[in-house]
């Protein structure tokens, strides 16, 4: 008796797999609404909303330094959404450039500012209200566009490749390696830059 | 998950980023502002990656040279407000009027008012 040939149907009665009962997670997901709430959604609107909240403390507040703290916590809370959408690398690039780097930097420029160490009443311009306007004029379009548009759109984040270092070093260095370069000259181009914007010695 | 979740918390984020960036005086506060924003972008970019399942992965490739951008931005922004502080003795935007086109006596009134609560700091 000759050995079972591998199906990749049904064991039991050997028939194929049905396409129709049985379609690919990939259309499933994408184009059909998806299960309700999971647990991905749980937590992702958990960190939005701390998010959203320090961010509405980052550009409310009376203390330049708060809002730098509360800058840290709001780019804290994207890291976790990043690594909740599966894109790990990116993840820890937030954690390392934006927290590491780039409040450290703002922190730098508010103290070389001498910014007030406490309330400062004129942290804020007096077209408050226009600002205020535009900022849920522009929110709110956006807000009812894109979940008009992408209603029902589903990211199926178990069947993801996850955007870990090999990966995304992969994409990087195979298919992005001239913007990747062209990058590093940038940097170089701001580096020399701030240099120059900031040198004491009348800008001879 | 519901990719238009993302979306929701994206299109927030850049909101509040625009209220801050229009709200805020002080120029450091106003280069947060613009990190919202970005971070807002960053967010979409992530999103429709995992939403296409790019084997490109273009999405957080992008992202990141959105950060490379950021940290490039912020640099040469802080050196200009050093230099505008050294200058003049203060960070506030919109004190900062010599370029306007207006008539700077007759628009006076309260931007000289709080230049002065500035330069006092």
């Amino acid at each position: 008796m000759p050995p079972a040939p591998r199906t990749t149907g049904n064991p039991h009665d050997g028939t194929p797999r049905n396409p129709a009962r049985c379609p690919p997670p990939a259309t499933r997901a994408r184009f059909r609404g998806g299960p309700e709430v999971t647990l991905a959604d749980a937590v992702f609107g958990l960190l939005g909303v701390v998010c959203l909240g320090s961010a509405v403390l980052v550009v409310t507040t009376r203390n330049v330094i708060h809002a730098a703290l509360w800058l840290v916590v709001c780019f804290g809370a994207l890291a976790g959404c990043y690594l909740v959408l599966t894109a790990e690398f990116v993840a820890w690039v937030q954690v390392l450039i934006y927290i590491g780097a780039i409040v450290v930097l703002m922190l730098f420029g508010a103290m070389l500012t001498r910014a007030p160490i406490g309330r400062a009443q004129e942290l804020d311009s007096h077209n408050r209200p226009v600002a205020a306007l535009a900022g849920l004029a522009t929110g709110g379009v956006l807000l009812v566009l894109v979940v008009a548009a992408f209603k029902g759109a589903y990211v199926d984040v178990h069947h993801t490749a996850v955007g870990d270092g090999k990966v995304i070093g992969t994409s990087l260095f195979r298919f992005f390696v001239l913007p990747f370069e062209l990058a590093s000259v940038l940097l170089l181009a701001a580096l020399v830059g701030a240099v120059v914007l900031t040198r004491r010695d009348g800008g001879r | 998950m519901h990719l238009s979740l993302a979306l929701a918390v994206s299109a927030l984020l850049f909101g509040i980023g625009v209220y801050g960036l229009l709200a805020r005086r002080n120029a450091i506060a106003v280069l947060m502002a613009v990190e919202l924003m970005l971070n807002a972008a960053n967010l979409d970019l992530v999103a429709f990656d995992a939403w296409w399942r790019d084997q490109l992965h273009a999405g957080q490739s992008f992202a990141l040279f959105v950060v490379v951008i950021a940290a490039a931005e912020v640099g040469v922004g802080l050196a200009i407000v050093l230099a505008v502080f050294r200058l003049r003795e203060t960070v506030a935007v919109d004190s900062l009027t010599e370029l306007a086109d207006r008539d700077p006596v007759r628009a006076g009134g309260d931007v000289d008012a709080a230049d002065e609560v500035a330069v006092g700091q």
